[in-house]
């Protein structure tokens, strides 16, 4: 090579270009197996999913399925999901807050031992927590006998195969969900904050509501979202405590499929489930940040 | 206002087996700016959380303008602290971490306002009051932080090391600023930092820790020219210590009779505190001391040579060379002759 061709071709860039190409197909081939079992087990059944939803039951192109989403019976079923996930999220906001902030608290040694017990019941499945929750709960269950033999009660209290069944039996089986995003994002949160507030003359209580709560609502509004968005599709628990008064858009979707056989149907159901909590995954978002910065400024 | 005296008496903290704090006792004037100087583990931040709250010590007592504070919770004591990472909350923007003191003390929204603006004016930080926390740079923040420290017009200011996460040129600024601050507010500032040259650029007077105790207490000046032990000198400056020999009623080094200034302040001195500002390349050998050594290496450092020398006894002390020193740069391998003044001849103890 002349030194004239030298001065106009930077050096080996030819074969630095084919270098970075070769580097980029690499790293995309190494994601190909992860991205072709998201597709086959996601997204084909999902486009597979939606596709049926859009044919009426004589298998013609119709939006009957998303208009029979507007009837009462529907509208009302959507409704009180909305209801029980956001009382089940409020109360393991309650629950689980206090348990997250003594963890945060604790030397990190016994913290983790506690958090064992927090993370317990994931060991156990689900079907049988909620079968454990139909015996301790049913009108001569284990609660309503101690309740009548300490003379608390003289008739069994309506504890299942209701709203307040239900409740119980999702709190538990959530708790774990709201609990682990907030203890970590309150692992975070530098103690020295604290002490500067109480060095600007802040009460432990003032310190506690003016900083640590307002620097805890990131993590606070994670936990939240995400209980509130596995209690919208849960079913199980509500199927089986509910004792079929408790309506949900979940048990609404096995009614479709199990009893009408009716695919489109639920189909549409499902749809509507997904974009509801996709809407609401974004709207909580959005909110969690306003409501760390409104809560600084107040 | 009243005037930040504060009174430590006998103080003692232990974690566990380790001794963070052994009985220290430190009176310190109002007014004063007063640098508790250490090593880590020296207990130095842990005298600042004590007088701030923070730490409860074993015993001991903590007085402020007379007043006993040593079991007032930390929120009632009415004093400014900056910390090491400024600790401004991160959800508040500008206005609102150096307002939140205010707040806390029910001042009115407009004197509020007019305090914090004041307070932002002095750290020349008013024309950023409405920045969020995480857009400010380090220098920002550590002003800011300083204005949330003095808005309520504390009588004692702490300072918890709040130079340390700056970069060098920044840092030296803002030694200047600080003590520009302090002379102009007035009020009594304890300031803990393990860099020596930033205590002996602020203070008034510098206590050195060492172990949980207070090693000396004195003004700048003395801590640097009058050190009481090897500890307090090789903390200060480039200090090498060269063991000294007893000579009949003084000292001698390799051989020959060291010409003191004044008797060492204690009486079982053993080493000669050497500083490579305080060597000369002249001197007098009937009046000064005489140093030879052995040139080991010489590396250039832009505004100076700095000079290596091995002496008897495998001891190794350093020069500087000025460009406008008339004596030729010496090469590695050869005999240096290096002279020590007698005032500039300081010899230390062990221990004091």
């Amino acid at each position: 090579m002349t030194a004239a061709a030298l001065d106009t071709q930077p050096l080996n860039a030819g074969l630095l270009g084919d270098d970075e190409r070769r580097h980029r197909l690499a790293m995309f081939g190494l994601s190909v197996p992860a991205m072709l079992l998201v597709a086959l087990v996601l997204l084909v059944p999902f486009s597979w999913l939606a596709w049926l939803s859009l044919f009426d039951a004589s298998g013609a192109l119709s939006a009957e399925n998303y208009a029979r989403l507007l009837r009462p019976a529907y509208v009302n079923s959507f409704v009180s999901t909305l209801e029980v996930a956001a009382l089940v999220t409020g109360v393991c906001i309650l629950l689980g807050y206090p348990v997250a902030y003594l963890l945060s608290q604790l030397p990190k040694r016994a913290a983790q031992i506690l958090l064992v017990f927090v993370i317990l019941p994931f060991w156990t499945s689900v079907l049988v927590r909620t079968y454990a929750w139909l015996v301790l709960l049913q009108r001569e269950g284990i609660i309503n006998t101690w309740l009548k033999q300490l003379g608390l009660i003289s008739e069994s209290l309506p504890l299942v195969n209701n709203l307040t069944g239900t409740v119980i039996g999702m709190v538990h089986v959530m708790l774990p969900f709201l609990i682990l995003p907030l203890y970590a994002s309150m692992r975070a949160i530098d103690p020295v904050y604290l002490r500067a507030a109480a060095n600007c003359g802040a009460s432990p209580a003032q310190a506690f509501r003016q900083v640590f709560l307002p620097l805890s609502a990131p993590g606070l509004g994670a936990g939240a979202a995400l209980t509130f968005v596995l209690c919208l599709g849960f079913y199980l628990t509500p199927a089986l405590l509910g004792g079929g008064r408790v309506a949900m858009w979940s048990t609404q979707i096995a009614d479709a499929v199990a009893k009408f056989a009716n695919w489109g149907a639920a189909s549409a159901l499902s749809v509507a489930l997904l974009v509801v909590t996709g809407l609401i995954l974004w709207l909580m978002k959005w909110g969690v940040r306003r409501l760390g910065t409104s809560l600084g400024e107040r | 206002m009243t005037s930040g005296a504060v009174s430590i008496r006998n103080v003692s903290k232990a974690f566990g087996t380790f001794t963070a704090l052994d009985n220290v006792s430190l009176d310190i004037e109002p007014g004063e700016f007063l640098t508790l100087l250490g090593p880590s583990g020296s207990g130095k931040t842990t005298l600042l959380n004590v007088i701030a709250g923070f730490e409860r010590p074993d015993s001991g007592s903590l007085l402020v303008d007379g007043v006993e504070f040593i079991t007032k919770p930390p929120h009632k004591r009415d004093l400014g602290m900056v910390f090491q990472n400024y600790a401004l909350f991160p959800h508040m923007d500008v206005f609102n971490n150096v307002a939140y003191p205010l707040k806390l003390r029910g001042l009115a929204a407009a004197e509020t306002r007019e305090r914090v603006r004041q307070a932002l004016e002095t750290v020349q930080m008013a024309h950023l009051s409405g920045r969020r926390i995480t857009e400010l740079s380090g220098g920002q923040k550590q002003r800011v932080a300083l204005a949330r420290a003095i808005v309520f017009e504390p009588k004692l200011l702490l300072m918890d090391e709040p130079l340390s996460a700056l970069d060098k040129n920044l840092r030296e600024h803002m030694q200047i600023e600080l003590k520009r601050l302090h002379d102009r507010l007035g009020m009594t500032t304890i300031y803990v930092t393990h860099d020596q040259q930033e205590a002996l650029t602020m203070s008034n007077r510098i206590a050195v820790l060492r172990n949980g105790g207070i090693v000396q207490l004195d003004t700048p000046k003395h801590i640097y020219d009058r050190p009481n032990c090897r500890f307090v000198a090789s903390f200060m400056g480039e200090t090498r210590m060269l063991p000294v020999g007893r000579s009949g009623d003084g000292y001698e080094f390799a051989g020959r009779r060291l010409k003191l200034a004044q008797p060492p302040s204690a009486a079982d001195a053993q080493w000669l505190v050497v500083r490579p500002e305080r060597l000369g390349w002249h001197g007098d050998e009937a009046r000064d001391n005489r140093i030879d050594g052995l040139v080991v290496d010489v590396v250039y450092r832009g505004d100076s040579h700095s000079i290596s020398l091995k002496l008897p006894g495998d001891h190794e002390i350093s020069i500087r060379r000025a460009p406008t020193e008339d004596k030729p740069l010496p090469e590695p391998g050869q005999t240096l002759t290096l002279w020590l003044k007698p005032e500039a001849s300081v010899l230390v103890e062990e221990a004091p």
